[in-house]
């Protein structure tokens, strides 16, 4: 009740026409200023430093798929020339081969991809590449999660978060090479 | 209905404009939380490259931003690859180490998004990689376009 008398009493005296005005000016400011899109990126994690006197522990070659993209952007797919739309069907072709072809990976959890640059490879190609296999990456995930009854990838995410099932069965492998010393 | 708004037109004889304060206000506020002001000139060229397997960033306060690729000269030229976080360009590529180590101790859930010209050449972006790993800021993320297919 209180509160109602003491509106009343502020309508009577102040004008708040004005009140509008300024709160337009605000709002057109924030309005100009505003940027609403989202950053959007190819989230990756760097190995970590290595120490001066571990060496990595070895990692069989048949359980790397090598991707070399050089100097002019063309890729090299296990010293093959190839295109970049291919890297996405050998990628899940490696990653799911459980040791069935002896040119690909022995089993899920071993696989790995490996993607090397050369000092003068321009950037877009790089990121195309990694780009592809990403998404053979997200195409595994989609499809396993279907296999557990969930309509997409995202609906298992949302359900169990982002350790969920099909990552702890498909571990996104990207390996970025170190660069050579020469 | 109808004959209740008649009756409220009549007794005021004109349309209310007590609650557009209101209105805008709500409008204002959203656009307060939604904005962020941009704090940095950026000094190099960005022409993001496309991607489709993307990832977003929801938490921008983790965010530190390296931009890298050419100089933006006057009269629209272009000149060398530089490397730029903050507002300030980095001569010495050796200091980037520094400077994200001390990020990385304010906020050490750090995300670094790399900004990089499509035309630049990955030697400079491994030697960013590199100095990143030196410091510690491992979550990196290449920011790029939606593609439009």
């Amino acid at each position: 009740m209180a509160l109602i008398k003491k509106r009343k009493r502020v309508e009577g005296e102040i004008p708040t026409a004005s009140m509008a005005d300024i709160a337009f000016l605000l709002l057109i400011f924030f309005l100009v200023t505003t940027t609403i899109d989202v950053d959007t990126g190819i989230g990756m994690v760097l190995p970590p430093k290595l120490e001066e006197d571990v060496t990595p522990p070895p990692i069989k070659e048949r359980n790397v798929l090598k991707i070399l993209v050089d100097q002019q952007g063309m890729v090299l797919l296990e010293d093959k020339p190839s295109a970049i739309s291919l890297i996405r069907a050998e990628v899940v072709k490696h990653v799911l081969n459980e040791g069935r072809d002896p040119a690909y990976s022995e089993a899920t959890d071993k696989a790995l991809v490996s993607i090397k640059t050369a000092r003068e490879t321009p950037y877009d190609a790089y990121v195309q590449v990694l780009d592809e296999v990403w998404m053979a990456y997200f195409e595994m995930w989609d499809s396993e999660a279907r296999r557990l009854g969930y309509a997409s990838y995202t609906d298992i995410v949302a359900a169990q978060g982002s350790d969920n099932a099909v990552r702890r069965k498909i571990k996104a492998a990207i390996s970025i090479a170190e660069p050579d010393d020469a | 209905m109808s004959s209740h708004f008649k009756k409220k037109a009549k007794t005021k004889e004109e349309i209310p404009t007590a609650s557009m304060p209101d209105i805008v206000f709500m409008l204002l506020i959203f656009f307060m939380v939604t904005t962020v002001l941009r704090e940095t000139t950026v000094q190099v060229r960005t022409n993001l490259p496309f991607a489709e397997a993307l990832t977003k960033i929801d938490q921008k306060r983790l965010v530190t931003y390296i931009y890298i690729g050419p100089l933006k000269l006057e009269n629209n030229q272009i000149g060398e690859t530089g490397v730029q976080i903050d507002d300030a360009l980095i001569e010495d590529l050796s200091n980037v180490r520094t400077i994200m180590y001390r990020k990385l101790i304010e906020q050490p859930k750090l995300i670094v998004s790399i900004k990089s010209d499509q035309a630049s050449e990955m030697g400079i972006l491994m030697d960013v990689q590199q100095e990143l790993r030196e410091a510690g800021t491992l979550r990196v993320n290449y920011s790029t376009k939606r593609d439009v297919q």
